[in-house]
């Protein structure tokens, strides 16, 4: 019995991964948009760190090179941890878009699994993404990654995916509840997070309030973690304090988040949300 | 997956006094007095309503008269305000998960990733329902080609389709997930008289083969006296009348006999094209 439910949720699972191949495979066009958007985007930011030399910095000096792959690195990231948290926040007002909301949540599947399936989609959707940025930033750029642990930035990149996901399924519940300003309210709550969470900058440089914001921002260990494991060779057992924490907070948003989102559904469907809207 | 029609006793739709109202102020709302009050709606009013399993039941009434709004507490998109709403004996509230499992829903507005095609739409659609292996592919071509939709189209964006096309997909996917309860709101609303035809055969064939019990909401008179077993007027909310489309028309279509349009102005004071009139103003 247990076998077959789980055989069950399995299959709608691969449901949505599928789902979304196939999506992003029809708005190729778009995609390949977004993805020249972001890989300009970040190699704006390549530049700008190469541009500091006018600003007293000698070109080829190693806090250039630093500077230049800190921004880097934050900018890489940000394309990356964005677009996943765009894409889980948005998979409820695309559905209301399309008008297949009342379908997806009309069928005999956990609600788990529906989130899950999303997010799953949206990682490996993002990964690949953020590799093909990578990649471009490894051509053009002379990186120095000579004292780079990869292993490190690995498990801390990994440790990441789970708050990352309960803060996507936190900002999904905006368009659920409200169709007409969701989606605005979501991309606030991205913009918010990239300022709080230390993308370009040390969050230290913050004001008091935004700074204690930034210390709860999951997003700011990611960053610090990654960038010193890439930057100064952070070792595995350093990296530990920073894959606790996420994991930590990645252990309370992900159910948190999901019991948020059976309380808003719960309302939407109460109040008649479950609509398609557009 | 699917309830056989024999194996049942329970009733495929059991309502008692089910009452829903949108529009009512909230708590967060009543700690907003700035802003503008909204006049509730009163969609449905203590409706009970019995459907037998393996019929074709439909529900004709106007716009706004709450039938959508009936199919979709059905769907458990909806929770009612008050009242019991049970499919084949398990609550939609309580029990919707096990609903669920048993219903599938045909809206007015076929709904669709617009860019994916048919087979795409449908392939995800039967994954939500434990299918999608081996053999989905070969249902899904025999199930359009009953529809009369040409199976070039299956990998053509829906996009493309035409409206009625969509619309038997939409059919066709519902039928793939084998629901023993099927919700069908205005399937034929907006279909040129060839593709109702086609959809209008297919419920025809359904209820021959007694495959499903089906819910049919219509707007359509003669698709209820020609489909359904019995019917059900809905007006404002409530129910005025059910009973066998001949029933109907013998008790309440006036003296001289009539039509089953003649049995719903008698019993609404209205014609149903008056509503889409005033719709339209």
């Amino acid at each position: 019995m247990i076998g077959n439910s789980l055989r069950w949720e399995l299959n709608a699972f691969t449901g949505f991964i599928e789902r979304q191949k196939n999506l992003y495979r029809r708005y190729w066009a778009w995609e390949a948009v977004w993805l020249l958007y972001n890989l300009v985007s970040v190699l704006s930011i390549g530049y700008l760190a190469s541009g500091l030399s006018t600003l007293g910095l000698e070109p080829g000096h190693s806090n250039l090179q630093q500077a230049q792959l800190y921004l880097l690195v934050g900018a890489l990231l940000w394309t990356y941890l964005s677009m996943v948290f765009f894409e889980i926040a948005f998979a409820i007002t695309w559905e209301r878009w399309e008008g297949t909301i009342e379908y997806t949540f009309m069928a005999p599947i956990r609600r788990l699994t529906h989130l899950l399936g999303m997010c799953a989609a949206s990682l490996i959707y993002g990964i690949a993404r953020a590799a093909l940025i990578g990649l471009a930033l490894v051509f053009l750029f002379n990186l120095d990654l000579s004292h780079a642990n990869y292993w490190a930035a690995l498990a801390i990149f990994a440790a990441a995916t789970l708050p990352l996901l309960g803060l996507g399924i936190f900002t999904s519940i905006l368009p659920l509840l409200s169709p007409e300003k969701g989606e605005q309210m979501a991309f606030a709550v991205q913009g918010v997070l990239l300022l709080i969470s230390g993308v370009y900058y040390p969050i230290t440089v913050l004001p008091g309030p935004l700074h204690l914001a930034g210390i709860l921002s999951p997003l700011t260990y990611t960053l610090d973690g990654v960038r010193e494991a890439l930057l100064h060779g952070l070792s595995l057992t350093g990296a530990l304090p920073d894959v606790g924490i996420l994991l930590v907070m990645g252990i309370v948003l992900v159910p948190a988040s999901v019991w948020c989102f059976g309380r808003a559904e719960e309302r939407a469907k109460r109040l008649g949300l479950l609509k398609r809207s557009g | 997956m699917a309830i056989r029609v024999s194996d049942l006793n329970a009733a495929a739709v059991e309502i008692e006094s089910i009452s829903k109202r949108f529009g009512q102020v909230g708590r967060m709302r009543q700690l907003m007095p700035w802003r503008k009050p909204t006049t509730p709606k009163l969609a449905l009013d203590r409706v009970s309503l019995h459907v037998d399993t393996g019929r074709i039941t439909g529900i004709l009434g106007a716009n706004g008269s709450g039938k959508s709004t009936l199919i979709r507490i059905l769907a458990t998109l909806l929770t009612p305000d008050a009242g019991r709403a049970c499919v084949f004996g398990y609550d939609v509230v309580t029990q919707a998960a096990d609903v669920r499992r048993h219903i599938n829903r045909v809206s007015v507005e076929a709904s669709f990733f617009k860019e994916m095609s048919p087979w795409e739409n449908m392939l995800y659609a039967a994954r939500l329902y434990g299918g999608g292996g081996d053999g989905t592919r070969s249902r899904v071509e025999a199930m359009l080609e009953r529809l009369g939709l040409p199976l070039d189209t299956l990998d053509k964006p829906m996009k493309q389709l035409s409206r009625g096309q969509q619309q038997k997909v939409a059919i066709a996917r519902s039928f793939l997930t084998s629901p023993s309860l099927l919700l069908m709101d205005e399937p034929t609303t907006g279909l040129d008289p060839r593709s109702k035809r086609e959809v209008q055969d297919l419920v025809t064939s359904i209820r021959r083969d007694r495959a499903a019990t089906v819910l049919l909401c219509t707007h359509d008179l003669q698709e209820a006296e020609v489909l359904c077993d019995r019917v059900v007027v809905i007006d404002h909310g409530r129910v005025l009348a059910e009973g066998t489309p001949a029933d109907l028309i013998r008790i309440h279509a006036g003296p001289d006999g009539g039509s089953l349009e003649d049995a719903f102005m008698r019993l609404t004071g209205k014609r149903l094209e008056e509503d889409e009139e005033e719709k339209e103003e």
